[in-house]
């Protein structure tokens, strides 16, 4: 996994609340076997007519933001199924940052294993925010992970929460599977006292 | 402080292996459901790392999402990527000798019907699948839920996942519903109270007399669409009626096994004085049947309602809802009772066990379908299937007019060919209304098994009450 420290981007504006992981990658695009190429149906059905011409009023879709690698977003951001495409289309897109109020919780879950930051902001915040990326390449947007920063184009920081545990995984780019094999003994114990109190598990 | 524990909390307490400092958590897994979209990467993941799976004897796999669900399926998958997937399935769960039904198996169907079928699925586990509605094992009291592929290949490996504790919340359904009320109504009504972020960050526990009356096969209904409303998990304690679906199962213990679980199964509730962190109630008799009109699963109102307005709502919503009623077709003040629909879909590991079959088919006794309207029944299971021949309800589903399809979600997500043309209405017994979700332009209403009866036999939305 990429360490996440900084980044200074552009963000597309998206208000919309309830964004699904349908709209993020329709179904038609989950029988890969494969974690990568899903950028290019990111938000398909929003993104091209059923030709596959772009809409052009969708913002991915604009000039600006065809290098966005932040998204601010309408509330409840992800919500819907379980699917790990969802952060796998966004990374590939280009995409390494979300700001919005929430999260779907698999959603903000899945990000972390992928390098992406989910950004929980208080609602003036991101209306700030998502003013500030209606600018388009003329407004870059900064995280610093390591201080827990936004900052607008013009210098407005907002402070925000994360997990000491993930942010400690962004930072360094570390596999949750490495660090757990760390820890086999223990679960070796747990497993072994647990199967002598529940034999039927 | 008191030492009183709500069932979350027992249920998390018995399986943390590991706690660190800050409240991570490692949690003991003690079943892992896998299917065939969500894992292919997982899989890979192990192989390419040199891991095995760490408890092949807890890991179930079967295919449901790509399946086609049409009688000649025994001839294969036309489509190629539905079939790489489901022969990657094929080859992973040999390769690593998990349990699995393959498409042939009597037994396959949706995994969240298969485990619990199977006895897998048993009180005050935690369970874990690639698929968001594994909320549906919390019927029986197991903490169940959701993960994403890296979580998925993170089980396998070791058989924990990295977890930190939601908040409780209660919901308590109090009284008795009244007749033509299920549990599908129940629980779109509670997501139309909470909104689909109304459970972010906790584990719902549904309780209360309405929930106590319901059959296993509603409680996992319920459960199913916790995820609906954000909510890690759903959660229903266990009671007589769960150890007597349980009782001999396949994988459910015997003999002085199943005494000595049954001894710890009657622990598995929220004490009196256990703390929830947030609490709704709800009276049983306030419910009525319900339907979604827009395109989130909060977008729920009672049968008998009008479309509702733009303005009717605040924030961020005034947009969603101007956007989902234009998708929809549909333009506030009309009402419900008068859309017209096109197809009905009766299935999903909400809505696709046995006593759904049951409560579609007793609507649909000696009628028909409405002329033009197309219909299908798709069960959760082979076995649901097999015993719906046997009690009749298939022929009551042929003679009115429905296809009668072998087991997959189906047209629950539309992976394989069960899909909706752009502008087709469907009245659906699955779990969402997302754009697109049925197909491309297709137009999702949810509602129970009965009201969707009720619309195949009337072509429209429909009150199930006026055919009762």
């Amino acid at each position: 996994m990429e360490k996440f420290n900084k980044l200074t981007g552009i963000a597309a504006p998206m208000p919309l609340v309830n964004i699904d992981t349908d709209m993020i990658i329709p179904k038609q695009f989950l029988k890969t076997i494969k974690r990568s190429g899903l950028g290019a149906n990111l938000f398909d059905e929003m993104r091209f007519d059923k030709d596959g011409n772009e809409i052009p009023d969708f913002v991915l879709n604009k000039k600006a933001y065809k290098n966005a690698e932040i998204i601010v977003a309408g509330e409840n951001f992800g919500c819907g199924s379980s699917r790990e495409h969802a952060p796998w289309a966004l990374l590939d897109f280009g995409i390494k940052c979300v700001i919005s109020i929430s999260y779907a919780d698999i959603f903000y879950n899945n990000c972390f294993k992928n390098g992406i930051l989910p950004i929980v902001l208080k609602p003036e915040e991101v209306d700030l925010l998502m003013e500030d990326s209606k600018n388009g390449e003329n407004a870059r947007i900064s995280i610093d992970l390591e201080r827990q920063i936004v900052q607008s184009s013009e210098g407005i920081e907002f402070s925000f929460e994360i997990d000491e545990f993930k942010k400690h995984c962004l930072l360094n780019g570390l596999d949750d599977i490495g660090l757990t094999m760390e820890k086999v003994s223990i679960i070796d114990e747990f497993e072994e006292n647990y199967q002598k109190k529940m034999p039927w598990v | 402080m008191s030492t009183a524990k709500t069932l979350y909390d027992k249920i998390w307490d018995a399986h943390i292996a590991h706690q660190d400092q800050d409240g991570t958590c490692l949690l003991y897994i003690d079943r892992h459901l896998v299917h065939e979209v969500t894992s292919p990467q997982a899989f890979e993941g192990l192989r390419m790392a040199g891991r095995t799976v760490r408890a092949p004897h807890k890991t179930i796999a079967v295919p449901d999402h790509n399946v086609p669900t049409t009688l000649d399926r025994v001839k294969g998958i036309d489509n190629l990527e539905s079939r790489i997937q489901v022969e990657a399935l094929d080859k992973n769960a040999k390769d690593f000798g998990v349990h699995y039904y393959p498409v042939s198996d009597v037994r396959q169907g949706i995994v969240h019907i298969v485990g619990p079928e199977q006895g897998w699925t048993l009180p005050g586990m935690t369970v874990v699948c690639g698929d968001s509605h594994t909320a549906t094992h919390g019927a029986f009291g197991a903490l169940a839920h959701g993960i994403g592929t890296s979580e998925v290949e993170h089980v396998l490996a070791t058989q924990t996942l990295i977890q930190k504790k939601s908040l409780n919340m209660k919901v308590e359904i109090t009284g008795s519903l009244k007749p033509g009320v299920t549990a599908k109504d129940i629980t779109l009504s509670v997501i139309g109270k909470t909104g689909t972020a109304g459970g972010t960050g906790y584990v719902i526990e549904y309780c209360g007399d309405a929930i106590k009356e319901l059959s296993m096969e509603g409680r996992m209904t319920i459960c199913n669409m916790a995820i609906e409303g954000g909510a890690r998990a759903g959660l229903i304690a266990p009671d007589e009626k769960t150890f007597a679906y349980c009782e001999g199962r396949p994988h459910a213990p015997k003999g002085e096994e199943w005494k000595q679980a049954l001894k710890y199964w009657q622990t598995l509730f929220s004490d009196e004085d256990a703390h929830f962190d947030k609490v709704i109630t709800i009276k049983g008799e306030d419910i009525a049947p319900v339907v979604t009109w827009g395109t989130s699963p909060e977008d729920v109102l009672p049968i008998n309602s009008k479309v509702p307005a733009p303005n009717d709502f605040e924030g961020g919503k005034v947009e969603a809802v101007k956007r989902s009623l234009k998708y929809m077709g549909l333009n506030p003040g009309m009402s419900l009772e008068d859309v017209t629909i096109d197809t009905v879909f009766i299935g999903s590991c909400t809505n696709g066990r046995i006593e759904d079959l049951r409560a579609a088919a007793e609507i649909l006794k000696g009628k028909k379908i409405k002329e033009g309207l197309r219909g299908m029944v798709v069960p959760g299971s082979g076995l649901v299937r097999a015993q719906a021949e046997e009690e009749g309800l298939a022929d009551i589903f042929k003679e009115a007019g429905f296809e009668w399809r072998l087991a997959g979600c189906s047209m629950c997500l539309a992976m394989n060919p069960d899909q909706l043309q752009p502008g087709e209405r469907c009245a659906a017994t699955s779990n969402r209304n997302f754009e697109g979700r049925q197909g491309r332009g297709g137009r999702t209403h949810l509602m129970s098994p009965q009201m969707a009866a009720a619309a195949a036999v009337t072509g429209k939305l429909t009150d199930v009450r006026d055919l009762l």
